[in-house]
């Protein structure tokens, strides 16, 4: 035990990797990019394919390694895959495949600046096509958002657990931040891989040929000509959907009690947003933060709550401006909201989101 | 004379439907290779033993529903990438036996990477490529392995390699991968051909089992509704036409090289 408490200094990305050893992944599948490549280097070095026995493939594109993700958690294994920006892009498709056919699976996104080529430089701007479901059809992947190293590794595990509760792709929606820097990490403890039995309980539904001659063939297809039985799927789908917004919003609410003013931020622009609160704490303005951790599901009720609560509410995000209407609606346009971001690539100062803060205090005594 | 009863007999049985194909109408047009080379499928698996170890993993393309009529655990792939579901589903059950079952439009245009790649890694897998040189699902247009001068409807002047460029031998290229233990090229328009077929399917699941590497099992087909010919003619043209381009026979068995 004592070992498994060891505080370790890694970069995010590492983190990912050792976390995803840990807690009895069977398989990952992916393919080099920038700000990422630590995840797939690490594993090739640390070689679980001889100790756990966790499979790990270089594919040959981003649209290969999800579709390996595809295919191997319709099987009933614990997959994951991770890239940056403009290659989640290109797994868009075997994304929605996943959903539509009800295919567990975890999704890491080390964003980069876009759009297209963009930049290595960190970024939040896949918040669209992760919340929104970025591929073809009505679906949701469930999103969770790190601001840590720890959360890194953390969040392994609990997408896991998530996508096969639900049946449904996870992501962990990070950025070149939380994925470069190094930080104190303490990783999970080693849970064995499931055993050939365990993954047949567990996953009556995985099409492994095991059990075939009593229950009947498995197939996984999103495929059904039939639109009446195709709007019943869907309609089962979104009643999952529902399901998971009632269970499973996580959120951290860090000095909201007595705030005035509320920044909303996720991931790494929480990390920024902590330090500009320091500083408006220190200068009298009481500021609290806010800060989804699901952002699909999206913590709306919380959110509506706290905007009743306070004057004005700051979202502090490194994209033009995506979660913010999120924000609006679940305030339901009850205060004054205002967005500050930077973009291309460039992570906000603490001391730009002060002055916006002053900004959005000016507006809010008007 | 013999009463129909008096036929109908265990010891007269000369053939029967595949214990694996399921009691349902098939999609295909009466005169497409897809069902025979489904039999065959079906066929082997069961002889192999193979029912409840084998994912099978469906194209997009005519066969799109081919987990409809062999009853077999199934994964229904998105366009092209049936190879890197079947890789997936290989390293991490590696005492299957996973198939893909895929035509010219899936395998050899949209899915080249896919194919290529999960051949040249030596996935210990089969690939099973229906070669009709046409999209038959999307109604006949132009494929990668249409041949110079045939007309499609995306080609309805012949294709024409200045414009098109030109039919793609991908099964020769399949060959020279270092990864693959059995390429083929087959074909199910006779009686013989079919046992042959048959035996080639045999030979590339036992390796995959054996772990051997890749196996590629092309099947020169015909599509008479694409082709807008009967099926006896279309039989006929793909005799006279197709396997002057796509020459039948074992293109690398490292068994036999060995």
């Amino acid at each position: 035990m004592a070992q498994e408490r060891e505080v370790l200094l890694m970069k995010g990305n590492e983190a990912i990797a050792h976390a995803a050893i840990r807690c009895g992944c069977d398989g990952y599948f992916g393919y080099p990019i920038t700000p990422q490549s630590e995840v797939l280097e690490t594993l090739a070095e640390l070689k679980p394919w001889e100790t756990t026995g966790m499979v790990v493939v270089q594919a040959e594109s981003e649209v290969a390694s999800i579709n390996m993700l595809y295919g191997g958690g319709g099987t009933g294994k614990r997959v994951m895959t991770s890239s940056s920006s403009p290659g989640v892009a290109l797994m868009q498709e075997g994304i929605a495949y996943m959903a539509g056919a009800e295919v567990p699976g975890l999704i890491v996104n080390v964003q980069r600046g876009g759009p297209g080529l963009g930049t290595i430089q960190p970024s939040q701007s896949d918040y669209y096509q992760a919340t929104r479901g970025g591929g073809n059809g009505d679906y949701h992947v469930i999103v969770l958002a790190p601001n840590s190293v720890q959360e890194m590794a953390d969040f392994v595990d609990l997408g896991f657990e998530l996508a096969f509760r639900y049946r449904n792709p996870a992501m962990i929606l990070s950025d070149g931040v939380i994925g470069q820097m190094m930080e104190k990490v303490v990783l999970p403890p080693q849970k064995p891989r499931r055993t050939d039995e365990e993954i047949y309980a567990e996953c009556p539904w995985a099409s492994n040929g095991h059990g075939l001659k009593t229950r009947g063939p498995q197939v996984i297809t999103s495929l059904e000509l039939d639109p009446a039985v195709m709007e019943q799927r869907n309609l089962h789908l979104q009643a999952k959907y529902k399901q998971v917004e009632e269970n499973e919003v996580r959120f951290e609410s860090t000095g909201c009690e007595d705030a005035e003013y509320a920044i909303v931020a996720f991931g790494s622009a929480s990390r920024i947003a902590q330090k500009a609160i320091e500083t408006l704490r220190n200068n009298g303005t009481k500021v609290g933060l806010f800060r989804p951790i699901t952002l699909w599901p999206f913590p709306k009720k919380a959110i509506h709550d706290l905007a009743q609560r306070v004057k004005g509410i700051l979202v502090v995000e490194i994209n033009a401006g995506m979660m913010v209407y999120d924000v609006e609606n679940a305030a339901e346009h009850c205060v004054p909201i205002r967005q500050f971001g930077r973009l291309g690539g460039i992570v906000p100062d603490p001391d730009e989101i002060v002055e916006a803060m002053e900004q959005l205090k000016q507006v809010c005594c008007k | 004379m013999l009463t129909r009863e008096e036929i109908i007999q265990p010891q007269n049985l000369v053939a029967e439907k595949p214990a694996l194909m399921n009691n349902v109408d098939m999609h295909y047009c009466p005169g497409c290779s897809h069902g025979v080379v489904h039999k065959l499928v079906a066929e082997v698996i069961a002889e192999m033993g193979l029912e409840e170890k084998t994912i099978g993993i469906s194209p997009v393309g005519c066969a799109v529903f081919a987990y409809r009529y062999i009853d077999i655990d199934w994964q229904e792939a998105a366009h092209g990438r049936a190879p890197a579901l079947a890789t997936a589903c290989k390293r991490l059950w590696p005492d299957r036996l996973v198939f893909t079952y895929q035509g010219d439009g899936d395998l050899a245009c949209i899915g080249t990477a896919e194919t290529i790649h999960a051949l040249n890694r030596g996935e210990n897998i089969t690939i099973i490529f229906i070669n009709n040189a046409i999209y038959g699902m999307t109604g006949g247009q132009m494929a990668p392995t249409t041949l110079l001068g045939m007309k499609t409807a995306t080609c309805p002047y012949g294709r024409d390699p200045r414009l098109h460029g030109y039919p793609l031998k991908i099964t020769e290229i399949a060959a020279q991968l270092e990864g693959t233990a059995y390429v083929t090229r087959q074909s199910v328009h006779s009686v013989a051909a079919i046992r042959k077929c048959k035996k080639a399917i045999r030979h590339a699941f036992e390796n995959s089992m054996q772990g051997k590497g890749s196996n590629l099992v092309e099947v020169v087909s015909t599509c008479n509704s694409g082709w807008k010919m009967n099926p006896v003619k279309a039989n006929e043209w793909m005799e006279e036409h197709m396997f002057d381009y796509y020459h039948v026979g074992d293109l690398k068995d490292t068994e036999v090289i060995r």
